[in-house]
């Protein structure tokens, strides 16, 4: 789950990390006041979950009233790589004098957090990664100790922070990997902290991902989580529970165990089509989660043919068919051609049980795979 | 011959009274698998399936004389039963559990290099000797008992090569899975090696998805230190980078790691042939016997 970048910086601020000040604006008016309030210059910044916002025209500077009507009425609303701008972040401007990397991450080929800092902050950290690793001071950190005060120093000094600033980064470094570790984070950045020209050390923006898988035992991170989807389709698989991804392609895909769902998408690809999503309905799914995930799919109008490929292990084929078949026969007429293949645990059961009236059966997953892709290709004709 | 599990290994079931434990545990039996006791806080001396149920690992170890372990604990108790298992001293530990916190199984990580006990998992279908015995979840009926070595990160990806291999007439000697999460015990170059030292293996595949970098690894390990002649499928071709597809581990990072493309160039270049389709790495096995 991602946060906000206004949602993290509240969880910075109370932890202690100095952050600008900041107020979050739904319209063109609130956004306004809220200049006006912060006082000029201020920064106004697109939240949406999407990298590189500010080359995509997502942030913008103020210096007056007009400019902040200007820059609120430019990006609310606005698509940004897909996503609608619903909200802005309005914030003080900084004036700055230099710009470093902060964050903490899994290294998981090692098993292991790392505490990374850069003086090569505010650009992308991945391409500094890439074209220039030694300018990235790493340390590895063991998960059953906690990050020893140590470890935050030597990081700073290897990383090259001036010495006068390097206490109050070592600072924000020893927070944030204990905001990673207490609010299970899988990712927690500040990109950039800004020096400002006074010699404070701010957090001018805020990454912060949640483990899904923790968010049990996060309970205030995961009622943010409302906020943050992504659009209605990935409301709606959240709601019934799947793993969902929406892709642009037109051959929706429904199936069982995320390494099976990924090959049938490459398999669609494979034989000319494109998939819509990627739909895992999960372990030992039941007449109801089969009903819902046709649901998803027939509400995605990119939608035009479906293949549903099952391999029972927990899973059952004759319980898929049913729930296929009851599905199908709540619709005067299918919206869109389903096929339809069954494989492992009463797979055979299944195929006798399925309506051939409403559905196509294939044997194997390349057939299946292709009858769908050539349905898909018909509709467009 | 077969590696890691075969019909002598005792095995204590955790979670053995919640739905998902008691059902698979009845399954492992029915295929033969030697289940000896299961372990559960609170329901020692109780039986399932007619198997002795004790309060803790230790005691199911002790009175038992289990070697193994299949983990069903749910997975906000799982990293503690992990701990429970790997301070028992045991050979092996296979954790079926799905959604294990990141961060428990970074500290489970640790512990693990400080013991002798090998783990399998988390989030995986568990282990299969065929005709001998099943660790975990994985249907009985799709496998035969042959000569070629599986090793696997997905589920049910696993269940479709292996119906590819069984329906050919190609058995198999063990089949893993490794688990779908970021941090697992068993990775694949573990498991190639295990492969390459078992004489009965005549060829393994490898199915690899999107992320991480352990197929590039395994890649390494195979152009190196391997005679056994390998096959590899890798899902995850068409995902875009920065979404997680199911599996936790399934992620594609912004600046282009883990893409499916950089596993099967790695794998192409230790000379791995990499089916396109499951049908497609069944057709590279059978050249290779």
């Amino acid at each position: 789950m991602k946060l906000h970048e206004y949602q993290a910086k509240e969880v910075f601020a109370e932890a202690g990390i100095p952050v600008p000040d900041s107020q979050l604006a739904e319209s063109v008016d609130e956004a306004v006041a809220a200049a006006e309030e912060i006082g000029y210059p201020v920064a106004v910044k697109a939240q949406v979950h999407v990298g590189g916002r500010g080359k995509a025209g997502g942030i913008k500077l103020a210096e007056n009233e007009e400019e902040a009507r200007e820059a609120a009425e430019a990006i609310l609303g606005m698509d940004l790589k897909g996503y609608t701008v619903e909200s802005v972040l309005v914030e003080a401007g900084v004036d700055f004098v230099n710009e470093l990397y902060v964050g903490v991450t899994m290294d998981r080929g090692e098993g292991k957090p790392v505490a990374m800092v850069s003086t090569q902050g505010g650009v992308n950290i991945e391409e500094v990664a890439e074209e220039n690793p030694e300018a990235i001071a790493r340390e590895h950190v063991d998960p059953a100790f906690g990050m020893h005060p140590y470890q935050a120093r030597k990081a700073v000094y290897d990383a090259g922070v001036d010495r006068e600033h390097s206490r109050d980064v070592a600072s924000i470094l020893t927070t944030l990997y204990d905001l990673y570790e207490e609010r299970d984070a899988s990712d927690i950045e500040v990109n950039p902290v800004m020096i400002t020209s006074d010699g404070d050390v701010i957090a001018a923006d805020a990454v912060m991902n949640i483990d899904d898988d923790a968010l049990f035992r996060q309970p205030d991170l995961e009622e943010m989580q409302e906020a943050a989807y992504e659009n209605d389709l990935e409301r709606k698989a959240g709601e019934y529970g799947f793993d969902y991804v929406r892709l642009e392609g037109n051959v929706g895909i429904i199936g069982n165990g995320a390494g099976l769902v990924m090959t049938t998408l490459d398999l669609v690809d494979y034989y000319g089509g494109q998939p819509a999503n990627f739909l895992d309905i999960g372990g030992g799914a039941k007449a109801e989660r089969v009903t819902n995930a046709l649901d998803m799919v027939f509400s995605d109008e990119n939608v035009d043919s479906v293949v549903f490929n099952i391999f029972g292990g927990i899973t059952r084929g004759d319980e898929v068919a049913k729930g296929i078949n009851e599905a199908l026969e709540q619709f005067d007429e299918i919206p869109k051609p389903v096929t339809v293949r069954l494989a492992g645990t009463n797979a055979e059961e299944g195929m006798e049980i399925l309506n051939t009236d409403l559905v196509k059966v294939e044997k194997t997953l390349e057939d299946a795979v292709q009858r769908a892709v050539s349905d898909a290709e018909e509709v467009n004709q | 011959m077969s590696i890691l599990v075969d019909d002598d290994t005792r095995v204590v079931v955790q979670g053995i009274t919640g739905g998902e434990g008691k059902f698979h545990a009845g399954q492992m039996i029915e295929y033969g698998t030697n289940v000896v006791a299961g372990a559960v806080p609170g329901k020692g001396g109780q039986e399932v399936h007619g198997v002795p149920v004790y309060d803790t690992v230790h005691q199911a170890v002790e009175a038992e004389d289990a070697d193994a372990s299949v983990v069903f604990v749910p997975p906000a108790f799982a990293g503690d039963a992990l701990f429970e298992a790997l301070d028992t001293d045991l050979d092996l530990v296979v954790a079926i559990t799905e959604g294990i916190p990141t961060q428990d199984m970074a500290k489970v990580y640790k512990r693990l290099s400080e013991v002798d006990t090998r783990l399998i998992g988390p989030n995986c279908p568990g282990i299969i000797t065929p005709g001998e015995a099943k660790l975990g979840i994985l249907p009985g009926n799709i496998f035969e008992s042959g000569n070629v070595g599986l090793v696997s990160r997905s589920g049910t990806l696993t269940y479709q090569v292996v119906s590819n291999l069984t329906d050919r007439g190609i058995g198999q000697t063990t089949a893993i899975g490794i688990g779908g999460d970021p941090i697992i015990g068993t990775d694949f170059v573990d498991a190639l090696e295990l492969f390459e030292e078992d004489e009965d293996t005549d060829a393994v595949v490898m199915c690899g998805e999107i992320g991480g970098e352990d197929e590039e690894e395994a890649a390494a390990y195979i152009a190196e230190h391997m005679d056994t002649p390998v096959a590899g499928f890798i899902a995850g071709r068409t995902a875009p980078p920065g979404k997680r597809m199911g599996h936790a581990g399934a992620i594609v990072s912004g600046s282009g790691t883990g893409t499916a493309q950089s596993k099967i160039d790695a794998l192409n270049d230790a000379g791995v042939p990499v089916g396109d389709t499951p049908e497609e790495v069944a057709d590279h096995i059978e050249d290779f016997l």
